[in-house]
């Protein structure tokens, strides 16, 4: 197998020296992490949910148009901007509420968020390349960056839980108060859209922020400690944000959107010895140091040699290949959550990782580095993707004078 | 067969009855009609001072804090406007008088007039006219009535033929007629089954039976036809299938239903298709669940019929909306006609159930609304 070739039986690696300086602003004094019960904002200049600090679960939902009625997509639109406000506010989907209409009549909300507060629910939508066809009039506006992904190398993609025409993404820190943003949307949505896939996360496997401690995947590694943090503007806008001229107008301030459901097969991970996980990953299981520094933030030294002049972080090592450096430069917003969607059939957990990455240009950025990782990453081994979705998220909305896809449809 | 719904009689114990004012007795919380109810309107909010009021003449202050140019509007369901102010600059204030009868309303502030606005709830309370003296919805009752009748005439007629068929041996004959008595069953069954215990013993499914009951009616004999291929020994239990659906239908032509009887049955019906002809759970045996499907839609489409008039001097865009779905609907069953029948149900593959079960949610979601518009509240 190529991969025992290559990486060899783990000794102990020479740790080299460490290397000073990282990109991440550290050691500044941060505010703690948002309280659970606090909402976040809906209105402002860009979407909330990209840079707001991850929180804890997630329910994803990608939908497909069913209508053929332009007019009858934008008045949706229009109905969940105005629900997707209330509910990050801690309100309810509608006026009535779930108890507060009449007997006769079935309730403008689901009622399972009642007493809980906003708890951090963010609400982002994104627009995917199949509503620029021919259905309503939008193939003039399609971004060049939203041009398809193309398949990658060991993909094991099922259409019927990729794609979409629509996706919301809802992270909270109560899993009930993300569903039922997410089923009060679909419900708000029955006619116009239909649920195509949709899934749920947890344990949120990326920190958006530098006040988070970064957490660990279902592999137990740590997961996002070299990720594009929301303190570093200068590098969002490089990395993050679609800029003035970089497509047409109505995504400027936006950012696209790249999920990647993808199935670990962890029986097989965790009969791996420790050391071999470390030399797959390039990073220390603990502490996430990468295996050529002492702390988790430690640049790795990818140039650094072992006494029997191998490189301590292997040339197939995740990490080596992941990284800027090896990327042109090429840095995504990582905020993927852990899965487990019950079980195979085989006896087998079905878990993993439902990675998430926002970036200015998926060819630029997240093509380059899964093209790398598909080819060479020995991680691979335990890895499946089983489901891929773009969508281009456009800008936020300042006030109540706007709606999701106002300039899209305008 | 389906579970008994005990919130159909509910419905109807309501619905004949004057109804006695409903909340909206505090005087601390709500606003009497004469004072004003101050609205501060911002680019992103919309602060309604009282979300109650008693019925009659009420009028709205609303003063812009914000940026942009506004509007506010009082809405009754379906988004019809009882009353508006627009063009309120940023900086300046407004008045809105508007007469409301009892009943829920949103408000609405509307910055830059675009989109559906940042909504509150509005609720105005005084007593409401007993539903007996709107005549339109006392016709619907009558009107349904006579659907219900000419269903069940033709339900005695083919199920008659069925048992003939089923006791006279012929195999063939008993399996072609079966689908189609069970459509005149199928477009009326939240009415038949108002009158209870004899819903699970003409409609149960195997397994559906209560300990010490015995699997009978139409799904027994299909699956004598289908399973067993045997009806030799199926004659008593057609027997009984017929003397059943006579008792059935003798309470059904005598029902009077209420409207708010009528708008459930609709939706009951949709939920009939949601739940057991999609998924084929119905005719495990034949796979005729398709009839079954275009008889429910039918029938729901005959419950609205019959409330029609009243509909629409409440909300035409609701009335426009059911015409659009249920066509929707149909056309979409309609890609699987086969002769004067339907596809069976497994011969169809899971992206066209997906289409079916779209539409569907489609046309049940505003269906579940009639029943609150002739409530009338």
């Amino acid at each position: 197998m190529q991969r025992r070739k290559v990486i060899g039986l783990a000794g102990a690696g020479v740790l080299g020296a460490a290397v000073a300086g990282t990109v991440a602003l550290r050691g500044d004094e941060r505010a703690p992490v948002t309280a659970a019960a606090d909402a976040t904002p809906f209105y402002g200049e860009r979407q909330a949910g990209i840079v707001t600090p991850a929180q804890d679960r997630l329910h994803f939902v990608a939908f497909d148009v069913i209508t053929k009625d332009r007019g009858a997509l934008v008045d949706m639109l229009e109905s969940w901007t105005a629900a997707a406000a209330r509910m990050t506010a801690g309100l309810e989907a509608g006026t009535m509420g779930a108890v507060g209409g009449i007997p006769e009549s079935p309730p403008d909300d689901t009622g399972e968020a009642l007493g809980l507060p906003a708890s951090g629910l963010t609400l982002t939508i994104g627009f995917g390349p199949s509503l620029f066809d021919k259905r309503f009039g939008l193939a003039a506006k399609k971004p060049a960056a939203l041009a398809d992904l193309p398949p990658f190398p060991g993909d094991t993609i099922d259409p019927k839980i990729s794609g979409g025409d629509i996706c919301i993404q809802a992270c909270a820190h109560d899993p009930q108060v993300a569903v039922h943003a997410i089923r009060n949307l679909a419900r708000l949505g029955m006619g116009v859209v239909s649920v195509r896939w949709s899934q749920l996360g947890f344990g949120r496997t990326s920190s958006t922020s530098t006040s988070q401690a970064t957490p660990r995947n279902l592999f137990g590694f740590k997961d996002g400690t070299a990720n594009l943090k929301a303190e570093e503007p200068a590098l969002l806008d490089d990395h993050l944000w679609v800029r003035d001229g970089d497509g047409p107008g109505w995504m400027t301030g936006g950012s696209y959107l790249v999920t990647r459901k993808i199935r670990m097969i962890v029986e097989t991970w965790d009969r791996t010895s420790l050391g071999e996980q470390e030399e797959i990953v390039g990073r220390t299981k603990g502490s996430g140091a990468p295996l050529t520094g002492s702390g988790e933030f430690d640049e790795p030294d990818f140039a650094a040699l072992d006494e029997s002049g191998e490189p301590v972080i292997a040339k197939v090592a995740h990490v080596r290949l992941a990284h800027p450096t090896q990327n042109a430069g090429a840095r995504l917003l990582r905020r993927g959550y852990n899965f487990v969607d019950g079980s195979d059939g085989l006896g087998r957990l079905d878990a993993g990782l439902f990675f998430m990455a926002y970036q200015r240009d998926p060819r630029r950025q997240f093509v380059p580095i899964q093209t790398k990782l598909a080819r060479q990453d020995v991680m691979n081994e335990y890895l499946r993707h089983v489901s891929s979705g773009l969508f281009a998220c456009p800008p936020g909305l300042p006030a109540a004078d706007d709606f999701w896809g106002r300039s899209l449809f305008a | 067969m389906r579970t008994p719904r005990l919130l159909a009689l509910v419905a109807a114990a309501s619905a004949t009855v004057p109804l006695a004012a409903c909340g909206g007795g505090d005087s601390d919380s709500a606003t009497t009609a004469a004072d004003k109810i101050t609205v501060n309107a911002s680019d992103t909010e919309c602060k309604v001072a009282s979300s109650e009021s008693d019925a009659g003449t009420v009028t709205f202050a609303i003063a812009n804090k914000g940026n942009k140019v506004t509007e506010f509007y009082v809405y009754a369901p379906g988004d019809r406007v009882m009353g508006e102010v627009e063009n309120i600059a940023p900086g300046l204030s407004r008045e809105l008088i508007v007469e409301l009868t009892a009943g829920a309303y949103e408000t609405a502030c509307k910055p830059g007039m675009i989109g559906k606005g940042i909504r509150n709830g509005f609720k105005v309370s005084g007593s409401a006219a007993p539903l007996t003296e709107d005549a339109k919805l006392a016709q619907a009752a009558t009107d349904y009535q006579r659907y219900v009748q000419s269903q069940t005439g033709a339900l005695i007629d083919k199920t008659t033929e069925f048992v003939t068929a089923v006791k006279g041996g012929d195999a063939e004959k008993a399996k072609a007629l079966f689908p189609v008595a069970r459509t005149y069953w199928e477009r009326i069954e939240p009415v038949a089954e108002i009158f209870g215990n004899l819903d699970p013993a003409i409609d149960g499914r195997e397994g559906d039976q209560e300990p010490g009951q015995e699997f009978t009616g139409f799904h027994k004999i299909e699956k004598d036809l289908w399973v067993t291929k045997d009806i030799s020994k199926s004659g008593p239990t057609a027997d009984k299938l017929l003397v059943d659906v006579q008792k059935i239908v003798d309470e059904a032509n005598k029902a009077a239903l209420s409207p708010v009887q009528l708008a459930n049955g609709a939706k009951e019906l949709l939920d009939e298709v949601a739940t057991g002809k999609i998924t084929g759970e119905e005719d495990r045996y034949s796979h005729t669940d398709l009839w079954d499907f275009a008889a429910n839609v039918e029938g729901s489409r005959a419950a609205i019929a019959a409330l029609r008039p009243a509909l629409e001097e409440k909300d035409a865009a609701l009335v426009k909306t059911l015409d659009e779905r249920f066509a929707s609907t149909e056309a979409a069953l309609e890609k699987h006609r086969s002769g004067d029948g339907w596809q069976l149900h497994n011969q169809l593959s899971e992206a066209d159930l997906k289409v079916l079960s779209d539409q569907i949610n489609a046309l049940a979601e505003p269906i579940s609304k009639v029943a609150g518009l002739v409530a009338g509240k």
